[in-house]
């Protein structure tokens, strides 16, 4: 009962980066209409920045929280200008070739550097320990990856939902031709959408480095769970990304009590399922019309 | 002498081999209702997309009150003063009533805002946190065409708004084209039943083949009604 309580929690970690990598790849492919394969490697990358800013600034892991995403998500905005903006209108393999590039290129860069052992980050100080969640005690951490996650989620949909930059983002997701021609700038909204779902990376990785290995390649296994994610949730749907992402955590982990080596599959059974049940993805009937 | 508020001239479209508009000119003065009449393939709808700046393979001139807009984007079009209101009506499945209606930022005074459009349609006012895809047809026509009076725009593109709908739903749309006419709106029509062409139109353009073929008057169209029907293949 305890080891169940127990994979529920970390069901619920899983599921909170599978949920914010998820969002990001939603947002972006949505108004894009690009699939952004270099996000597990931003991902890694927002971890490197707060333990860089750590290693030669002393910067701790709060500031971090915010200066990183912040950072990497304006390194996102040139990437869109300098190299994304040229796949628009292309055969979809230009989409796979670039940004699976990118990700090779970011991931040995960094390994070139700093080698493929993983490197500590400390949880930080206001965090360490354990506290009783229930029946068992949990590192407290990673109950504030948890909470922390779910705040940003609720955030960013309520942005989606209930503003008129959310609200033209739906639009452009839904109709991008018709949305032009009803008096909207669809392409300004482009390279800060491109800009906001990197941060959103870089902010998960940001909450990776304590409980991680800040490696070069801890954003590669990820990635293939985000996609499996974002398929299951429907392309382009925004709560989709969100409620799978906590799904495939919780369902995966839950399936890892009965059998570890099920954990692993958990995520693209479901995918499976999903895509001949209701192809379009659980919450994509109606979005993401190209 | 009234002043054209939407002039097209020389303009020419295809797609990819195919030439779906050849050296077209009309114009819409000001106030004025026109209708553009032909069968299904005769390049009405790709006259309007043309307009809006939607098709990509299109030469020629295209004049919005005086304002040479053929070099401009989609959206600029839109801000200079075109309400275009789709075929398949436009609605966002994914945006509320309301905020379909409130999506398209207004250009111009309105004569439209929101509270006199739930007003005239208090289905929508009801509806109005509900998905736009959840409204019936006819619901759905009128809040496209609402959503673009709303605008301010000066001149209206529509793409048969009469489609599908029930007798009395066509007359509700006449019945707001009349009174946005009123109140000064141009109106381009594209339109394949020509009864309700007539009971609305000013004039109306004959295209066939992506060339326009003839203008008429209305009155000659009334008395034409037996060969031009025959023509439409109706």
């Amino acid at each position: 009962m305890e080891y169940i309580a127990l994979q529920l929690f970390n069901g619920l970690v899983n599921g909170s980066f599978y949920a914010l990598l998820s969002l990001g790849l939603a947002v972006i492919f949505g108004v894009l209409r690009v699939v952004n394969f270099a996000h597990g490697a931003l991902y890694m990358l927002g971890a490197f920045a707060a333990y860089l800013l750590l290693q030669d600034f002393g910067v701790g892991f709060w500031p971090a929280l915010i200066v990183a995403p912040i950072g990497i998500g304006i390194a996102g905005m040139v990437l869109e200008r300098l190299l994304i903006r040229r796949l628009y209108g292309l055969d979809p393999l230009y989409n796979f070739l670039l940004t699976f590039g990118l990700t090779l290129m970011i991931q040995d860069g960094v390994r070139l550097r700093y080698g493929l052992q993983g490197q500590p980050y400390p949880a930080p100080a206001e965090l360490a320990g354990s506290v009783s969640a229930g029946l068992v005690a949990y590192p407290t951490y990673r109950l504030f990856v948890i909470a922390f996650s779910i705040v940003v989620c609720v955030a960013v949909w309520y942005v989606i939902e209930r503003t008129r930059l959310g609200m033209i983002v739906r639009a452009a997701t839904e109709r991008p031709e018709l949305t032009r021609a009803l008096g909207i700038n669809v392409d300004r909204w482009v390279t800060p959408v491109f800009g906001f779902g990197v941060a959103l990376a870089a902010l998960g990785g940001v909450l990776a480095a304590p409980m991680r290995n800040v490696s070069p390649l801890m954003g590669s296994e990820l990635i293939i769970f985000a996609f499996a994610v974002v398929v299951i949730g429907g392309m382009g749907s925004i709560a989709g990304a969100v409620v799978a992402g906590f799904l495939v955590g919780v369902l995966a982990s839950l399936a890892a009590v009965f059998n570890p080596a099920l954990e692993n599959v958990v995520a693209f059974a479901l995918m499976a399922i999903v895509l001949l049940v209701r192809p379009a993805g659980l919450f994509g009937s109606l979005e993401a019309r190209s | 002498m009234r002043r054209p508020a939407l002039e097209i001239e020389g303009l020419s479209a295809r797609y990819g081999d195919a030439q779906a508009l050849r050296e077209v000119s009309l114009h819409v003065d000001e106030g004025e209702l026109v209708t553009l009449v032909g069968r299904n393939g005769a390049g009405k709808t790709t006259l309007l997309r043309c307009v809006m700046g939607l098709h990509w393979q299109s030469t020629g001139f295209i004049r919005l009150n005086g304002r040479e807009i053929s070099g401009l984007p989609p959206y600029e079009r839109a801000r200079a003063g075109l309400g275009y209101v789709p075929d398949d009506r436009g609605i966002y499945a994914t945006l509320a009533v309301e905020e379909n209606l409130t999506l398209p930022p207004i250009v111009a005074t309105t004569r439209w805002p929101l509270a006199r459009i739930y007003e005239t349609f208090p289905v929508l006012r009801e509806r109005r946190a509900h998905a736009g895809t959840k409204l019936s047809g006819g619901e759905q026509q009128m809040l496209s065409i609402a959503r673009a009076l709303r605008t301010g725009a000066s001149v209206l593109l529509l793409d048969e708004p009469t489609e599908g709908l029930a007798p009395v739903l066509v007359q509700r749309v006449a019945a707001m084209l009349q009174e946005a006419k009123r109140e000064g709106t141009t109106v381009l029509l594209v339109e394949q039943n020509l009864r309700f062409a007539t009971t609305v139109a000013d004039r109306h353009y004959l295209l066939a083949q992506g060339q326009i073929v003839e203008a008429l008057a209305n009155q000659e169209v009334i008395a034409r009604e037996s060969e031009l029907l025959r023509h439409l293949g109706v």
